[in-house]
């Protein structure tokens, strides 16, 4: 079987800082409708992959990439992107929620302004649905103008996620989404991701294998070698995870490294 | 036996504190006292609408309340967008290099210089060269450059205190850096603003020197901002020292340039403390 065109294609993928290379030389497939996991021990370069996919490498002083991306058979990497329009269609969620010291409202409402949508009844539709997506309506549909900084952790989360989706990106970046939440948010959010899945494309950065292996379709694991990170397996879960190719990756995946 | 050396060490040591801080409280309570002792009895609500006769040894401030609070007027207009703009430079733009060294450098310098260099460069730059003469436009506008180091400071610092996360989590979701500046980073750095703001004020509401040269001291109600306007600090050193017998005015006159400026703090508290409640919510 043919597998169609990936919607994200990294080609020799290198990301070098001033003092240290990131990670070098990654070749990575992202199909469509997938949910791709990014696993590796801390400082291989997984945050900075993702970085490239949305080139929020603009905003590091010093950061140098070289080789190709490609969304949808458009590179990535050259000047001529117009940023604002890409990271529409990629959107990406940290590690640490980033709510904007708004009201709950505003923050949803923020970048869809921001990308000229205007309509008092469009921005209502748009913020209800996506809260509904993240099943955040229910708690928050009485207090919209309270301050985003009053939810917590988890919902903030959650709010990040709307926020992100109300820009109907086709794919997701997620850094660490769950590691700085509690078991209890963790396990919602991570449902969330998994409810995802069929309408949006995925790239999870997670340090966590278990998680890994309970949400992904393909598997990317990242290594550092020589002081940089490189690609050292990649495929469906059950490749990586029962045939590993490399022997680092089976020592990674049984436990004993990493 | 030790411990009670090292019992009254400690007392002794209360003792200094609660006096250094008793004596500190007590000069500027004296200073308060001797002001309104002196000056209370020319105070009334005439005074604040009447012009001064006889050289200011009688009659009121009302012309002199006018052209202070225009001076002010000026240097803050001035002031503030110079100040903000170069405040968003240095903070969002100019990073740390060779130039943004060389701007903070020549604020701090800038800072401390004497307030009557900022005079005769006033007058030679505002009054002479630009032919403002003695004029309120001329004393605002020293004043604006004496409070500009200020401001710049102050906003910056509060840009800074704005978590880089908002940058990158605005940028993430396409949101220009004009737009995260203007909607994010400009109302997380009002406080900062409002400190500098606050500072600046009272630097500009308490100068003399820089004002003698450039706003000039004629005591008439000013007709427009290109006439001369003495502002109260000018009066009151010209009451104690060239009007024989008009200390007592003087004395009423710094009375209320002190009112003046307890009343400019805590205003400016008051609305920055509303405005950061009300950014949370709707800005």
């Amino acid at each position: 079987m043919s597998s169609p065109a990936p919607l994200l294609r990294a080609e020799r993928l290198t990301l070098r800082y001033p003092e240290k290379t990131a990670f070098e030389d990654v070749s990575l497939d992202v199909p469509a409708g997938s949910i791709t996991a990014v696993v590796g021990p801390s400082g291989c370069g997984k945050s900075s992959l993702l970085a490239c996919f949305n080139r929020l490498t603009d905003l590091i002083p010093g950061a140098r990439v070289t080789g190709s991306v490609r969304l949808a058979g458009e590179e990535l990497t050259n000047g001529s992107v117009d940023v604002t329009a890409l990271r529409r269609r990629v959107g990406m969620i940290f590690q640490k929620p980033v709510p904007f010291p708004l009201s709950i409202r505003r923050n949803n409402e923020f970048p869809l302004r921001e990308h000229g949508l205007r309509e008092r009844a469009e921005l209502e539709a748009v913020l209800e649905r996506t809260l509904r997506d993240v099943g955040l309506w229910d708690e928050v549909k009485d207090r919209l103008s309270a301050p985003a900084m009053s939810l917590s952790g988890g919902e903030l989360q959650r709010l990040s996620i709307a926020r992100a989706l109300a820009l109907e990106p086709e794919v997701l970046l997620m850094d660490e989404p769950c590691s700085a939440l509690d078991p209890l948010s963790s396990g919602v959010v991570e449902d969330l991701i998994l409810s995802l899945r069929t309408r949006y494309t995925l790239v999870v950065v997670t340090h966590n294998l278990a998680q890994a292996r309970r949400i992904a379709d393909r598997v990317a694991v990242l290594w550092v070698q020589n002081g940089a990170g490189r690609l050292i397996e990649h495929g469906t879960v059950a490749e990586v995870f029962e045939s590993p190719r490399d022997p680092l990756t089976a020592a990674y995946v049984s436990g004993l490294r990493g | 036996m030790a411990s009670d050396s090292a019992r009254a060490a400690d007392r002794i040591a209360t003792v200094a504190m609660w006096s250094v801080a008793l004596l500190v409280t007590a000069v500027f309570l004296w200073l308060l006292g001797d002001i309104a002792w002196h000056g209370l009895g020319r105070i009334s609500w005439e005074v604040l609408f009447t012009a001064p006769r006889n050289a200011g040894r009688e009659g009121g401030l009302a012309p002199i309340l006018v052209s202070t609070f225009l001076i002010l007027l000026v240097c803050m207009l001035a002031s503030l967008p110079l100040g903000v703009a170069t405040a968003v430079l240095l903070a969002e733009f100019a990073g740390e290099g060779r130039f943004a060294r060389l701007v903070r450098r020549s604020l701090d310098v800038l800072a401390g210089v004497p307030s009557i260099v900022f005079g005769l460069f006033g007058n030679a730059f505002f009054s002479k060269t630009l032919g403002l003469g003695f004029s309120i436009l001329s004393g605002g506008l020293t004043l604006a450059c004496m409070v500009l180091p200020i401001l710049i400071r102050a906003t910056e610092e509060g840009l800074r205190s704005a978590p880089r996360e908002y940058r990158l989590g605005a940028a993430a979701l396409g949101i220009s850096r004009t737009s995260a500046l203007v909607h994010l980073l400009l109302p997380a750095a009002v406080p900062g603003l409002m400190v500098g703001f606050v500072l600046g004020l009272g630097r500009a509401i308490a100068e003399t020197a820089a004002l003698i040269f450039t706003s000039g001291y004629v005591d008439r109600m000013p007709a427009s901002l290109l006439d001369s306007g003495r502002a109260l600090t000018v009066h009151i050193y010209d009451l104690s020292m060239n009007v024989p017998g008009g200390d007592r005015s003087a004395h009423g006159a710094a009375l209320v340039l002190i009112v003046l400026l307890l009343a400019v703090n805590s205003s400016a508290w008051t609305i920055a403390r509303r405005w950061q409640g009300r950014s949370l919510l709707h800005a």
